[in-house]
């Protein structure tokens, strides 16, 4: 028998049941449906990570002193302030693969316009720090290497410096106004970024030439970070171990011996950060399947309802000729049929389900090809095992029994 | 008729039930031939064996002892899958209760056997099941469902389901069983036309009224046949004819 026959054979028999099929099918719709959305939420929550990262700058590779996020074990050497100006000039001046190199020095205090006064952050780095963490001017101008040579007192603000600061018709452009103690010049404006992965504010800062902050403000030669920029996303590997080997040399760090600085590109941080909504769509998948395997057990036993109730229609198919493997061909392609119409259905509400809950949440709505994928053959799968043993039934009835039955 | 080729053959045919530590003979040596051609009818009272050897000669149950030849091809060495093959081919069955598919046209289930022959085309089997409907005179009613149609007339969509493989024999087990006098005589008559049209027919039925139909009557008693004898043949459309109009119930 062909398979065209076959489905043509199945498919009438569930025609005739057009309610019961459909119920039997809606425990794998909701299984299907509850997979394809908790996938597709995921994909989004990683996707939006993905773009706040790389809205922290630009093919970003970042140095830190070792050590620095990893308690107690090996003592002492994050109090070792390793990082130094002179790192950045060697990496500047030796990486092939870096295109932009900043050091960061950070400090607070208490920002203060007149009467006005804002608890900042002030952010030191070179002229290229702003270009790497992808901030772009609104107004004015970057500051220059010659105000890095002169530890010069300006600054540029961000967009929430400049509403706290500043009267709404006011210009900051020109202004002074003092961080702690030290009066500076706001000699830019930057645009508006929003709130990172976290929810920190990235427009409440201040940027400042790293020597200003390293001198006027801190009094200190070292560097807290150095943030670099590779020349594409395909080179970060290469630069991340340029920059190593440049660090190991300047550091002295012996064959073998432990670095005093660690390099993480943006994406491992990436990596870092999707661990952990990557464990909670795991988790929910993991729910999502349960209920599948809930709906799967849901077609099983309305197949075997069907085989009972549908006896004596087995005992006339055998007696005018179906063999015993056409009826449990039959009974497994309803099964499958069943199963994989819910599947379709399942894989749409899912859909819709995501795309309506990724537009609540304001998530980019990804579409998980790969396991729409899964989710159909799957169901091909469950709808063979759920009907295989009923199927089996049925092909073992005794016709003559069959057909006296009522 | 001993000229003409025999369609069935049985010798010495034995059926043994077992039923827990007991032994049931429904059929103690049976043996007989059906030629091509013949309206035979297979009588006894409840419990006689009829049953179990129609559903011998329909290859569904398999002797316990004896031969049995269908078209010259012993069913003793055959397997599950060969006898259905035979059923498909060879054999045509009506039942007592119509036997069919609920929520199916009438078109769709004369059509049933043939879809379970993969030598016949979609087209081939449409038109077929199409004749079959016209030769039992339900050309009208091809997409009516089985409960858009009376008893008498289910009975035609089964024997039109019985006739589209085009069978070396008819086996019905008290198809009129279920059916008023008129509709049985109706049946009755659209058998007796098939036969004129050159049909082999085997008939059970414990009602001597429809027996006399037939143009040969085989009697079981306790799982041995009793007597196996030539009936001159009533006509069923004269029988129709004679019945009083009053005595439609
Ligand atoms: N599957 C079975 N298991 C055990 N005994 C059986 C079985 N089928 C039939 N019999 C027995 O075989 C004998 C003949 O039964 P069968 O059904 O052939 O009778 P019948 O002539 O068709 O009767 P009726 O006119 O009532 O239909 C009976 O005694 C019955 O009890
Ligand atoms: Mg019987």
């Amino acid at each position: 028998m062909d398979i065209l026959n076959l489905i043509r054979i199945s498919a009438k028999a569930l025609m005739r049941n057009k309610t019961r099929s459909a119920l039997s099918m809606l425990g794998i719709v909701i299984g299907i449906a509850a997979v394809i959305a908790v996938v597709n939420l995921g994909e989004g929550l990683k996707q939006s990570t993905a773009n706040q990262l790389s809205d922290m700058g630009t093919n970003l590779i970042m140095v830190m002193r070792a050590n620095q996020r990893r308690g107690g074990v090996s003592m002492g050497s994050s109090n070792v302030q390793s990082l130094k100006v002179r790192d950045c000039e060697l990496i500047a001046k030796n990486a092939k693969n870096v295109t932009m190199v900043s050091p960061v020095v950070n400090s607070g205090g208490q920002l203060v316009n007149g009467s006005k006064n804002w608890s900042g952050t002030v952010y030191g780095g070179s002229p290229d720090y702003l270009e790497i963490r992808k901030y772009e001017i609104a107004t004015g101008v970057n500051f220059t290497d010659e105000d890095v040579k002169k530890y010069a007192k300006v600054g540029l603000v961000g967009q929430t410096i400049v509403k706290e600061l500043f009267d709404e018709d006011e210009d900051p452009i020109g202004k002074t106004i003092r961080i702690g103690n030290m009066p500076f010049k706001v000699i830019g404006t930057l645009k508006e970024k929003g709130q990172n992965g976290m929810g920190m504010d990235q427009d409440d800062l201040v940027v400042m030439p790293y020597s200003t902050v390293q001198k006027r403000m801190l009094g200190v030669d070292y560097i807290q970070q150095i943030v670099c920029s590779a020349a594409s996303e395909d080179v970060a590997e290469a630069a991340v171990e340029e920059v190593e080997s440049i660090l190991r040399v300047s550091h002295k760090i012996p064959d073998g011996g432990a670095d005093d600085f660690e390099v993480r590109t943006q994406q491992e941080m990436l990596e870092m950060m999707t661990s952990m909504t990557g464990m909670i769509t795991t988790v929910l998948v993991a729910i999502a399947l349960i209920s599948l395997l809930v709906g799967c057990i849901g077609i099983m036993n309305i197949m075997y309802v069907t085989v009972t109730e549908r006896t004596k229609e087995i005992g006339l198919r055998m007696s005018i000729g179906a063999k015993n493997s056409a009826i449990l061909l039959q009974f497994l392609t309803e099964s499958i049929i069943l199963s994989l119409i819910g599947g379709v259905v399942g894989m749409l509400l899912g859909l819709l389900l995501s795309y309506v809950a990724s537009m609540a949440m304001s998530l980019p709505f990804v579409v998980n090809v790969l396991w729409m994928v899964i989710a159909f053959v799957s169901c091909a799968i469950l709808g063979l095992i759920s009907g295989f043993f009923p199927a089996l039934k049925a092909s073992r009835t005794d016709p003559i029994n069959a057909l006296r039955y009522e | 008729m001993n000229e003409k080729q025999s369609i069935i053959k049985v010798e010495n045919l034995k059926r043994t039930f077992v039923v827990g530590s007991e032994e049931v003979h429904a059929l103690k040596g049976v043996s007989f031939d059906i030629c091509q051609g013949e309206f035979v009818s297979i009588m006894g009272s409840s419990g006689s064996g009829k049953s179990t050897l129609l559903n011998i000669l329909g290859c569904l149950d398999q002797p316990t002892a004896g031969e049995y030849y269908i078209d010259g091809i012993s069913v003793r060495t055959k397997s599950k899958n060969e006898l259905s093959e035979i059923r498909n081919r060879k054999i045509g069955f009506v039942f007592q209760s119509y036997n069919l598919l609920p929520r199916t046209s009438a078109l769709e289930n004369v059509e049933l056997p043939l879809v379970y022959n993969p030598d016949v085309s979609h087209r081939e089997r449409h038109e077929r099941a199409q004749h079959a409907l016209e030769l039992v005179g339900l050309k009208d009613r091809m997409g009516h469902m089985p409960n858009q149609l009376s008893g008498g007339q289910q009975q035609r969509v089964a024997i039109a389901r019985a006739l589209v493989n085009d069978p070396v024999i008819v086996l019905a087990d008290e198809a009129t069983g279920n059916l008023d006098t008129r509709t049985s005589y109706e049946i009755m008559s659209l058998f007796q036309s098939l036969h004129e049209q050159g049909k082999t027919i085997a008939f059970v039925t414990h009602e001597s009224d429809i027996a006399v139909f037939t143009s040969r009557t085989i009697f079981l008693r306790d799982g041995h046949i009793l007597r196996d004898e030539s009936v001159t043949t009533k006509s069923a459309a004269a029988a129709l004819a004679a019945l009083p109009v009053e005595n439609d119930y």
